[in-house]
């Protein structure tokens, strides 16, 4: 399939990515998954390829090493028109309270880490004049609350990057940054949580919405299960002096 | 944030069932996210039994101590169009294989009655289809899979590896190990479609005339008015179906698609169904419209998706509501050919007179079983399904002294209640199961409820 379009996920081995990259495949996108746990990347780029029958490529990526990712992008033998970016750790919160190295690994995964890779991709798809950027973010950065504040505080930040990104490519025209929020999504991150069923999501849901973002209707920012964004309304509206009371 | 959640288990465990509804047990529900993690999980434990979709009745999806999930195990692998094999892990569901597939020109040749199964519980249940009869149950599309034990060793089993443990796996009902991916041949279509033959069988005489003067056909089943009684006892329509060629199509539905697309329609039965619409009134009705439907299309051969003509009841979901809260048990006996005609009628006679099964009710003509443990032998079996209540089991316990007697068994995948005596009465095979799970160590490790209570 040459002449295809092409998506590169970060994250490859996660549910979201794996999920988001059939989505694209589905349509006949070529696919490549990056990821640090090569053997999981590659059994859901076997899935993928069995599914579509596209082809399906896998990549080693620590994004967190840092130094390394400008020379991730500069040695793509094929620059993607969409790169995701689902890297992501939900950490423990509590540990990490006292746990500085912990708490460091949270705000680098979520926040530093996906900020600098997409950065290298902004730059390469601002110099081809095409692209479109995905972060998948999270609701949690819309408001610190008591159980994750160290993942919430650095998907925030992640967000505001997004943000941010957006604005300034905005001006040169043709890339784009859209970023997700998805609610509760069950995937191995979460196997272990109860998520209230109304507003919990499966994996191909988030891809779905991201493709639809992506290709069949432009937007720039998303929240996955789409009543997830009153909720979030209302808990953002919350003065702080009921919302410090509030168990939620 | 706290609220339901769906299927995750607590510390103290979380409360199974199967499709029946009944019983409903408490077991603590693992969910490994790969073959490696579920191997893990197995390793260790005892009481422990796998789990794919719950789409078994009764009681064989939920392990007395631990139940492992296969639903994280839901990928494939790889794909040769040459050979049309096809390697997947146990997770995998049939509807995925054929929304995979079927727009490729690729059936599967075995499917049971719902989509909705993993192929772990299928080769588990060694599942039949409609063309049990021709083609033998689920096992004979399968090449090999892997097994884990409950040491931890993983077994690759084939027609020649492991080949009593393949077998025994086959209708083994979760008992030998946990299957982690198997390697399935899948079956080339032309089309999507079915020709669909229908046949009016004013009695159950008639109806098994008819499946037996069509056992070459591929599909053959037969839908039973539970309610009819004297003469027309037994009343039914029976099918008969082959897959549509290019040339069927070009001569009865020139306008359709070979391969259309998938519409995604889907109704749900709402969670507290009023269980007193399914009262003898409204089922008679039901019953006679659709007999006279049925009826009008005689003769003239049709053109059937396979979507409808497989799975009818997929396109409701959680029709399984519809009894309430008790829940239901679905009993599926088969009788040897020879007996087969008297004891149907004598079967379908106290159904009728007690007046609560559903419906309709399924025949259908198996072949010679696969495994050890498979369900099918040559002859007839009958389904049907009962809501639970206080009279029910003493009721089936009558049903099941003939099926006993007629040298019959009850289909394990379905069972909720039979006794010990009943089940080893049915199943010779028994003593190789029995043999294999000494083997391999999984005679108090690997337990389900059903294992349990007939003493597997
Ligand atoms: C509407 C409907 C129609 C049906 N029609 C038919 C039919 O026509 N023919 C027929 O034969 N059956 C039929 N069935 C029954 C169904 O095909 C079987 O019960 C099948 O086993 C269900 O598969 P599952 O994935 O839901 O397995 P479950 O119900 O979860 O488990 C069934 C058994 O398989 C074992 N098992 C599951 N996964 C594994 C694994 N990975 N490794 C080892 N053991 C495993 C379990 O321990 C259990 O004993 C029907 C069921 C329904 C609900």
């Amino acid at each position: 399939m040459t002449g295809t379009k092409s998506i590169l996920v970060i994250g490859g081995s996660s549910d979201i990515g794996h999920a988001t990259a059939l989505r694209y495949a589905k349509e006949g996108w070529r696919v490549t998954l990056a990821a640090r746990d090569l053997a999981a990347a590659q059994r859901n780029a076997d899935d993928i390829r069995t599914r579509s029958g596209v082809d399906t490529t896998v990549q080693s990526l620590d994004v967190l090493q840092t130094g390394q990712l400008a020379g991730f992008v500069a040695g793509l033998s094929v620059l993607p028109d969409t790169v995701v970016c689902v890297v992501g750790e939900l950490g423990d919160q509590l540990r990490a309270q006292t746990d500085p190295e912990l708490a460091t690994t949270i705000i680098r995964t979520n926040f530093e880490a996906p900020s600098l890779l997409l950065e290298q991709f902004a730059q390469a798809f601002a110099a081809r004049g095409s692209g479109t950027i995905v972060g998948v973010s999270s609701v949690a950065g819309d408001r610190g609350r008591a159980s994750n504040y160290y993942y919430g505080a650095a998907k925030a930040g992640f967000t505001q990057f997004l943000s941010g990104l957006r604005n300034r490519l905005a001006l040169a025209g043709k890339v784009r940054v859209v970023t997700v929020k998805p609610g509760f999504v069950r995937t191995k991150m979460t196997a272990h949580m109860k998520l209230p069923a109304p507003l919990t999501v499966q994996p191909d849901r988030v891809a779905e919405d991201i493709y639809r973002a992506d290709v069949t209707r432009p937007r720039d920012v998303i929240y996955v299960a789409r009543r997830f964004w009153l909720v979030m309304a209302i808990i953002c509206a919350l003065p702080e002096t009921i919302f410090k009371r509030m168990r939620i | 944030m706290s609220g339901r959640a769906s299927g995750i288990s607590d510390p103290g465990g979380i409360r199974l069932s199967g499709w029946g509804n009944y019983p409903k047990i408490s077991t603590e529900l693992l969910a490994p996210q790969s073959p490696a993690a579920a191997r893990d999980d197995l390793l260790g434990r005892s009481g422990v039994v796998a789990r794919g979709a719950g789409r078994a009745y009764g009681d064989a999806a939920i392990g007395t101590q631990a139940t492992i999930s296969s639903r994280g195990l839901n990928r494939m692998r790889r794909f040769d169009a040459a050979t049309a094999q096809l390697t997947i892990e146990a997770g995998v569901t049939i509807a995925d294989i054929l929304a995979a597939f079927e727009p490729r020109g690729f059936f599967l040749k075995v499917v049971p009655g719902t989509k909705l199964v993993t192929v772990g519980g299928a080769i588990a249940a060694d599942v039949h289809g409609k063309n049990h009869h021709r083609d033998g149950g689920f096992g004979t599309i399968v090449d090999s899979f892997r097994l884990a034990l409950p040491g931890g060793e993983i077994v690759c089993c084939s027609r020649s590896e492991n080949v009593a443990l393949f077998a025994a796996t086959l209708g083994g009902m979760g008992l030998t190990g946990m299957i982690l991916d198997a390697t399935l041949r899948l079956l080339p279509i032309e089309t999507a479609w079915l020709r669909q033959d229908t046949r009016v069988a004013g009695n159950l005489d008639a109806a098994i005339d008819q499946l037996e003067s069509n056992a070459s056909s591929t599909y053959s089943v037969a839908w039973i008015d539970c309610l009819a009684r004297g003469a027309a006892l037994g009343r039914s329509l029976v099918y008969l179906a082959e897959h549509a060629t290019r040339r069927d199509i070009d001569r009865l539905g020139p306008d359709l698609a070979p391969f259309p697309n998938p519409r995604t329609q889907r109704l749900s039965v709402p969670e507290l169904f009023p269980a007193w619409l399914l009262n003898r009134a409204s089922m008679r009705m039901f019953n006679e419209l659709y007999f006279r439907r049925g009826a009008a299309h005689q003769g003239e051969p049709r053109l059937v998706h396979w979507n409808p003509y497989f799975f009818p009841l997929d396109a409701i979901a959680d029709w399984n509501r519809i009894y309430g809260r008790r829940g239901f048990v679905q009993y599926q006996c088969v009788i040897p050919l020879e007996r087969a005609r008297r004891v149907l009628a004598d079967i379908l006679d106290r159904v009728s007179r007690r007046g609560d099964a559903s419906f309709l009710a399924v025949l259908k003509q198996l072949g010679d079983g696969g495994g050890p443990m498979s369900f099918p032998l040559r002859g007839y079996t009958l389904t049907m399904d009962f809501p639970v209540s206080d009279t029910l089991f003493a009721f089936l316990d009558q049903l099941d002294a003939l099926v006993v007697d007629a040298g019959g068994r009850l289909y394990l995948a379905k069972d909720a209640r039979q006794s010990r005596a009943t089940f080893e009465s049915g199943y010779p095979g028994l003593a190789a199961l029995r043999d294999i799970r000494q083997q391999t160590g999984a005679t108090t490790r690997l337990a389900s409820h059903l294992s349990a209570r007939l003493g597997i």
